[in-house]
């Protein structure tokens, strides 16, 4: 089945569905109590979860904007954006590729996209054609088989009011920052998965595929949950460049891995960078962590974060149960005025615990690039171990790489090793490739690449593919 | 095939070439020889387009093109090669990746598709065969942690691969034990052919004695003072360079 039949799909859900009561204008810009209320209200939601949003809104109310992050940008005027925004209506779409900005579709064009997936990924409405023996049919039927449970945070919410309000905040409290805070007041929606005990969910999940995919909206809420022995790889973002209007993203992404489950997160992210000044980007500031709550449980965050104006983002894990895992492989590129930092925070806290970081920072033009890690390893941890291994790779003149690991060690039967390189593509690596008939573009592709395989050969197949395309237009124009 | 034709060029404020005048024809093998600082890699790397070396004046044509109106990568791909004197480490970049990639880009700009995988490899064994290289090479970063034996015969090796018209050759002895040398002056014997020229740029004589050149050119200061054949650089090796130096300012 086509992109367009399951995106036709999704359509007829909104169409028919709950959402229909809510496709109605966006909410006048500013924050306050009504507001939050008036989005609970929309999304129809149980008191319990109208109640969660007002404390954590009365909590943000109270908490000031971080500024240790090594970021620059005009203050955000928190009372001028629109909290709510209802999904576009077809008539607002493009009617077809012809009116879609061809700087994008030229994108496409090089990241390879299908013809019909590019219509999608654009936002042209689409007829709606549904075809009843679907992938996406058999896919929902396979995971209902399962007992995996993979819908929009709404649908949990009403669906699974007791899973939702077990776990919603368990990892990231209301109050854990600024953002969070802001998050829990106002998210607008986002995943939910739940996989029974023992479970080995029968196929990669993947937003892509997700009911609801469509206008998640600025402030999106992500819960997974793996429950005792189970296993899932969920896979985030599309390669394909994603814009909005909405300048301001402040993601939540919880992940609870109990007894012996694991979890594996991967991540491309692709946000609209802005021009070559910066104007226009996307402000992604997001806060993901992962609690290993049970004995033998693991979980692994794989990202590519090529987009965005400003990103600031540390996938963490919390390492609570004996013997457990944590992992962290990112690829962070920052070109033309990008800034990005991020890294991951480890907090060892049960016996045993292990954790690996491979973090691979790319600049150029005129970026910013830092790395910003933690490893803690509090004092009954015992035999804890870390490995960090921290690179930069810097192109061009102009660009900055900047590492800031820290570390709090507690136990003294701990095992940390960091460490870290800085390197440059130098112009006598360009001219050999070049002296050998490949083009200086290809030449800096293939170097870049050659930097990040450690960090790609974790991603699933597919998308390990469509990131190293992705890789390869982040950083056209980036020499010479 | 190459004219070069009252050369000069500098890199810095520094004028290197001054006025080298050189023709190679299909065929033929030219060793440039000459002491320390007479250019010699200048030349070399001025045919292959290096960046920081500025054409002050003068004319080079390949094969009747304007050869200093060319990027780098548009000289390599109408079949210049440049054996470099120290090749660099790319790390993480497979070597055979980038030998399949420039295989790939010199047949595209002749028209030819794309050289497939298995292809490529059947072809890439053979050469390292008769090259006495070892086929893990393949696999390994390109450069990256090869002794200097390993990074010419390396160079030796994506000459073989890339089938060049005209072949420079900088300092290729360089480096080398004994065995090692030999090693690539055999291959670099087995690559030549009537229809392709090859330059050796050479400090010594030594190279020479397994690689028997048509021409030997004496380079000092920015340019030739000499040239003759095979017997100039045993006549070089006796005497030293002293003597032609005089002889060409007296």
């Amino acid at each position: 089945m086509s992109a367009e039949n399951l995106e036709s799909m999704v359509n007829r859900r909104y169409a028919h569905g709950f959402i229909t009561d809510i496709a109605t204008e966006s909410l006048p810009p500013g924050l306050n109590e009504d507001i939050v209320r008036a989005i609970s209200l929309r999304k129809n939601e149980p008191e319990f979860m109208l109640e969660w949003r007002l404390q954590a809104y009365r909590q943000w109310l109270e908490m000031k904007e971080p500024t240790w992050a090594h970021v620059h940008y005009p203050p955000i005027r928190f009372n001028e954006i629109s909290y709510y925004a209802a999904p576009k209506s077809d008539k607002d779409r493009p009617k077809s590729l012809d009116e879609v900005d061809p700087k994008l579709l030229e994108t496409y064009e090089k990241l390879g996209i299908p013809l019909h997936e590019r219509a999608r990924l654009a936002g042209v409405a689409v007829d709606a054609v549904f075809d009843s023996v679907s992938v996406a049919t058999t896919f929902k039927g396979k995971l209902a088989d399962a007992g995996v449970i993979f819908c929009s945070f709404s649908e949990a919410v009403r669906e699974h009011p007791e899973l939702v309000r077990k776990y919603l905040g368990s990892v990231v409290p209301r109050r854990d920052n600024f953002y969070a805070a802001l998050n829990s007041a106002v998210f607008s929606d986002g995943s939910f998965v739940y996989i029974p005990k023992g479970v080995r969910c029968p196929m990669e999940l993947s937003t892509y595929f997700r009911i609801n995919a469509a206008n998640t909206g600025q402030f999106e809420r992500t819960l997974i949950i793996a429950d005792e022995g189970s296993h899932v790889s969920y896979l985030e973002g599309c390669t394909a460049p994603m814009r909005d209007e909405n300048q301001l993203h402040a993601a939540v992404v919880e992940l609870v891995a109990l007894e012996g489950a694991e979890i594996k997160y991967s991540t491309v992210q692709n946000w609209y960078p802005g021009d070559e000044n910066g104007v226009g980007g996307i402000y992604n500031f997001v806060t993901k962590r992962g609690d290993c709550r049970g004995a033998n449980s693991k979980i692994s965050w794989t990202q590519v974060e090529t987009g965005s104006a400003i990103t600031w983002k540390y996938p963490s894990c919390l390492l609570r149960g004996e013997n457990s895992v944590g992992e962290f492989y990112s690829v962070a590129v920052a070109n033309n005025r990008q800034q990005a930092d991020t890294g991951t925070k480890m907090i060892h806290i049960g016996a045993n615990t292990r954790s690996t970081i491979v973090s691979k920072g790319i600049s150029a033009g005129k970026a910013q690039n830092a790395y910003r890690g933690l490893v803690k390893v509090m004092p009954q941890a015992h035999g804890a171990r870390n490995h960090t291994q921290c690179d930069s790779l810097l192109i061009g003149k102009d660009c900055g790489a900047h590492t800031f690991p820290y570390m709090e060690i507690k136990n003294p039967s701990a095992k940390i090793e960091h460490e870290a390189t800085t390197s440059k593509i130098s112009a006598d690596q360009l001219f050999y490739c070049r002296q050998r008939g490949i083009a200086e573009e290809d030449a800096v592709n293939m170097i870049v690449n050659g930097f990040c395989k450690e960090v790609f050969k974790q991603l699933p197949m597919e998308f390990a593919v469509e990131a190293q395309a992705l890789l390869n237009v982040s950083l056209e124009g980036a020499v010479g | 095939m190459l004219e070069i034709n009252n050369l000069t060029a500098r890199i810095g404020d520094a004028e290197i070439l001054r006025g080298l005048s050189l023709s190679v024809k299909a065929g033929e093998v030219h060793a440039i020889m000459g002491p320390n600082g007479s250019g010699k890699s200048t030349l070399a790397q001025v045919i292959a387009g290096h960046q920081d070396y500025v054409v002050t004046g003068g004319t080079a044509t390949f094969n009747g093109k304007n050869l200093l109106d060319l990027e780098p990568e548009e000289r390599a791909r109408e079949g210049v090669f440049l054996g470099f004197q120290y090749p660099v480490e790319i790390p993480g970049v497979n070597n055979a990746y980038l030998l399949k990639a420039a295989v790939n880009a010199r047949r595209q700009h002749q028209g030819l598709g794309e050289i497939d995988a298995f292809e490529f490899l059947k072809l890439a064994r053979e050469k390292m065969a008769m090259l006495g290289m070892d086929t893990k090479f393949l696999n390994r970063g390109v450069n990256e942690g090869f002794s200097g034996g390993e990074k010419k015969r390396n160079e030796i090796l994506q000459m073989a691969m890339l089938e060049p018209k005209l072949a420079i050759l900088d300092e290729t002895d360089s480096g080398l034990d004994i065995d090692a040398l030999k090693a690539v002056a055999e291959g670099v014997n087995s690559l030549r052919k009537p229809d392709r020229a090859i330059v050796l740029v050479t400090h010594y004589q030594r190279l020479l004695d397994y690689i028997s050149p048509d021409f030997v050119h004496v380079l000092s200061e920015g340019r030739i003072i000499r040239s003759g054949d095979r017997t100039l650089a045993l006549e070089l090796e006796e005497k030293g360079y002293d003597w032609l130096r005089e002889a060409a300012n007296g």
